[in-house]
């Protein structure tokens, strides 16, 4: 299968780069906004239900909603920026090269609001007095962030990568959505759907590629339990 | 100074946190623009009539706004029998999930028991996993399993059997209702364990000392003072349950019983000609989701932290 299925290698990294997006954009761009949420200030519970609002939103809806954005002669993006009518449209959705990020777009919309509250969270059981010190000692707000409430984040920081992890390798509803996964949009759980229920008689493809994608989603979740049993054990 | 106006008190930092103060909430407010515009604009898209998106493209500014999207998809497309198949599926999944992990984690939690951890660790990572994992030997087994049928519930076109129309468990709501149930129960007893750890054992045991047996106790004791937990995983297992789409997807074959999200997927070719009726279809379909969201939100956050966060 290594070789010979011409869909193994770019469905693998397309789950690379959707976690490489994942962990490098998407999760800090929600550990941000949980840090400048996570003040007194006015509005503050109003900001965060906004961004949270995606999440509760079912990925089927969100792709339809991104497909009203994306497509290509009556999305909003095309249109607004005049690329139908000079004739210079950009096919988000059909172009090989380009869809995955437009995708990956439509997925950080959900994924932000989600690691921004699960942050937040954690960021409410950082205890105050060690910012206060921190003020006291002079530092400056992103000195306190980076030397004093991010190593005392630990386990939180934990918990954000791992969840991270799970949802890049869970990837499958909007790709399936979007153009069931074909032309550019390959997940490896989408051939394993693919590969198993449409054509049955690969199942012993789909099979493999399944323990394949199992193997890699032990990493994630060993770590999870092993950061797990140490507190609770 | 104070007394020549006594409503204002004075503040010694006010001149430097403003600008500053001010920044952010513009960053903010632009920032919530644009994560609700895309929301936006399918409430707009669904609510201009085709021959005006026709007409004027979709960038441009409505002539004339109706409803008549959403009648079509409502009267057409069957909404509110998909809404029923939902239903149907996503409360029995939730009442189900929640009584099995409230055992679990009453057991775990309550009673020293050798493998306590074990058990935690293995219904924690089961939840973890991506479900296409598990998708293969798991359409095995419901193509494979023979289930009683022991007739059905008829009410005009809705049918829902006891326990299968095929004596198969695939393509049944009891189908879709068990792997929900399998699938969530996991994180489920994860949340509540956190939570009833912070029952001291004393209160179990003086039950135990007045003669309730264990049942008794998980049912007057614990489940009532679990009450906020309850909530907040009942919350978060309907969001769960009713947004899933790979279940249904793979499971269900005929198109009266899937639940709505698959079914607004298989719409999306056949009914749904146009990105208006698209729109339309994709926002009645997470109304109860939102709705959910904004009563409950309370629970909501709890529930995703308390089962993230070691709390």
């Amino acid at each position: 299968m290594f070789t010979g299925y011409t869909l193994f290698w770019p469905a693998f990294s397309h789950n690379l780069i959707w976690l490489a997006w994942l962990t490098f954009i998407a999760t800090p761009l929600g550990m941000f906004l949980a840090v400048l949420l996570d003040r007194e200030m006015r509005g503050t519970r109003i900001y965060q239900s906004v961004f949270f609002l995606p999440v509760v939103l079912s990925l089927v809806v969100v792709g339809f909603i991104w497909e009203l954005q994306y497509a290509p002669t009556d999305g909003f993006i095309n249109n607004a920026f005049g690329l139908v009518k000079s004739g210079k449209l950009i096919d988000w959705l059909g172009n090989p090269h380009i869809n995955l990020y437009a995708i990956l777009g439509a997925a950080s919309w959900r994924h932000i609001g989600y690691i921004m509250i699960l942050y937040l969270a954690g960021l409410k059981s950082v205890d105050p007095s060690l910012r206060e010190a921190a003020r006291v000692d002079g530092a400056t707000e992103v000195q306190t962030f980076f030397r004093v409430v991010l190593p005392v984040m630990a386990p939180i920081n934990v918990i954000i990568v791992v969840v991270t992890a799970i949802e890049a390798l869970r990837a499958f509803d909007i790709a399936f959505i979007i153009n069931q996964g074909k032309n550019g949009l390959e997940l490896l759980s989408i051939l394993i759907t693919n590969n198993s229920i449409s054509e049955a008689s690969l199942v012993g493809f789909g099979s493999a590629i399944a323990v394949i994608l199992l193997l890699i989603s032990l990493v994630p979740i060993v770590l999870f339990l092993s950061r797990t049993m140490k507190t609770l054990a | 100074m104070p007394a020549i106006f006594p409503g204002r008190a004075v503040k010694p930092n006010r001149r430097r946190i403003r600008p500053a103060r001010a920044t952010l909430h513009a960053f903010l407010i632009a920032m919530v623009a644009l994560w609700l515009f895309p929301l936006f604009w399918a409430i707009y898209s669904s609510l201009r009539p085709i021959s005006d998106t026709i007409q004027h493209g979709y960038v441009s500014w409505p002539s004339s706004l109706s409803l008549i999207n959403y009648q079509t998809v409502w009267t057409q497309a069957q909404m509110p029998y998909f809404y029923l198949n939902t239903l149907v599926i996503v409360i029995p999944g939730v009442i189900l999930t929640l009584l099995l992990a409230s055992m679990v984690a009453f057991c775990c939690t309550q009673f020293s028991w050798r493998f306590n951890l074990i058990v935690l660790m293995l219904f924690t990572a089961g939840n973890l996993l991506p479900p296409q994992v598990i998708i293969i030997p798991l359409y095995w087994i419901y193509l494979n399993t023979p289930i009683a049928v022991l007739g059905s519930i008829d009410i005009g076109k809705f049918s829902f059997a006891l326990f299968s129309d095929n004596t198969l468990l695939y393509d049944q709501y009891i189908g879709i209702i068990l792997i929900h149930v399998v699938f969530q129960t996991g994180f489920a007893t994860f949340v509540l364990s956190n939570y009833m750890k912070t029952i001291t054992k004393e209160i179990t045991e003086s039950a135990l000392v007045d003669g309730a047996n264990v049942l008794r106790i998980w049912w007057s004791v614990v489940l009532p003072l679990c009450r906020p937990a309850l909530a907040a995983m009942a919350t978060l297992l309907f969001t769960f349950m009713y947004n899933d789409f790979f279940w249904a997807l793979i499971l269900l074959k005929s198109g009266d019983k899937r639940p709505i999200t698959s079914a607004l997927n298989n719409l999306a070719g056949e009914f749904f000609v146009n990105n208006n009726l698209i729109a339309a279809g994709a926002l009645l379909a997470c109304i109860p989701p939102i709705i959910i969201y904004i009563l409950l939100q309370r629970h909501f956050v709890a529930g995703l932290t308390l089962g993230s966060t070691k709390g």
